[in-house]
């Protein structure tokens, strides 16, 4: 992990309600990445105005990567208007645990490859259960419990 | 149809809007009401991002929008009209404009001078001076976020 490294990109997680507060907690009990690499900011009761400012002031200006709920509304648009000129911020919309927990292993990668990671471990990591036929040897038995 | 929600709220194209109201009334056309965003195009650009796909999002001035009021009211298109704060629905309903129109207060959210009065309105002083006005104007003032949410009446709001 790179918590040590000067130039590791920090993660603000931004999202509606407290969706944000429980996946910085996942993220911290699953990995141990020290707290102030990764942080958890909801839009409840703020304003464009208040909620621009406190992700501006979150951003600061060491690397950081605003991960935003959806692509659209409220948190998404603080997150673009953040980012008008990216300098060493990027936004990656529609955040997943999967990618969070990628993120804090590879925080010293370059902004904009630590970006195309992320973009691709979160695809993948969204799938279905392929409906499989159930074999003839275990059509009879029951689940425990 | 008339304009199907005439709504006050500084977040304008948001979840709220687009998927709580937008959802139950089922608008063609979104009309944000506001000077400073009517010249703004990049940040235009950032809330057509938000729009539903297939719903026409306009940006107008309160002088053009008062010019086109008549027009989208008399429409068969379903229109909710934004505006960021209470000045512009107030300029608004100058003339008459919103006289019988119900004005919803959807989001005005703390900032300093401004007073608690519901857990997603904030006023101040001059805000409630606004409201007074435009229920002069003969529009009927509520607030109200969602649509399954409790409906507050003005006399209520106005108690601060």
């Amino acid at each position: 992990m790179s918590d040590t490294n000067r130039g590791a990109a920090r993660g603000i997680v931004l999202t509606h309600g407290s969706m944000c507060f429980g996946m910085v907690d996942a993220v911290l009990k699953i990995t141990g990445a020290p707290e102030d690499s990764i942080v958890a900011l909801s839009n409840e009761g703020k304003g464009p105005d208040a909620l621009f400012r406190e992700v501006s002031e979150l951003a600061g200006r060491e690397p950081t990567i605003i991960f935003t709920d959806l692509f659209t509304g409220s948190c998404a648009f603080a997150a673009r208007l953040v980012c008008r000129d990216p300098g060493s911020r990027r936004v990656v919309f529609g955040a997943n645990l999967a990618m969070l927990l990628d993120f804090v292993f590879h925080r010293d990668l370059p902004l904009d490859d630590l970006v195309a990671r992320l973009l691709e471990k979160g695809r993948d990591s969204i799938r279905a259960l392929e409906p499989a036929p159930v074999p003839a040897a275990d059509a009879d038995r029951t689940l425990p419990g | 149809m008339p304009i199907a929600l005439y709504r006050v709220d500084e977040r304008l194209i948001h979840g709220q809007v687009t998927v709580g109201w937008g959802m139950r009334l089922r608008p063609t056309r979104y009309v944000v009401v506001d000077d400073a965003l009517a010249g703004a195009e990049w940040e235009q650009d950032l809330y057509h991002l938000g729009a539903p796909p297939g719903v026409e999002l306009t940006f107008l001035g309160t002088h053009d929008a008062l010019d086109a009021l008549a027009g989208w009211q008399g429409s068969p298109d379903v229109t909710i009209l934004l505006t960021r704060d209470l000045e512009h629905m107030l300029q608004l309903s100058r003339g008459g404009a919103l006289d019988g129109a119900e004005v919803n207060l959807g989001g005005l959210h703390h900032t300093p001078g401004r007073r608690s009065v519901l857990p997603y309105l904030f006023l101040s002083d001059s805000d409630f001076a606004r409201i007074r006005e435009l229920i002069q104007a003969g529009a009927e003032v509520t607030a109200q976020d969602l649509p399954g949410s409790p409906r507050t009446p003005a006399s209520r709001i106005l108690e601060g």
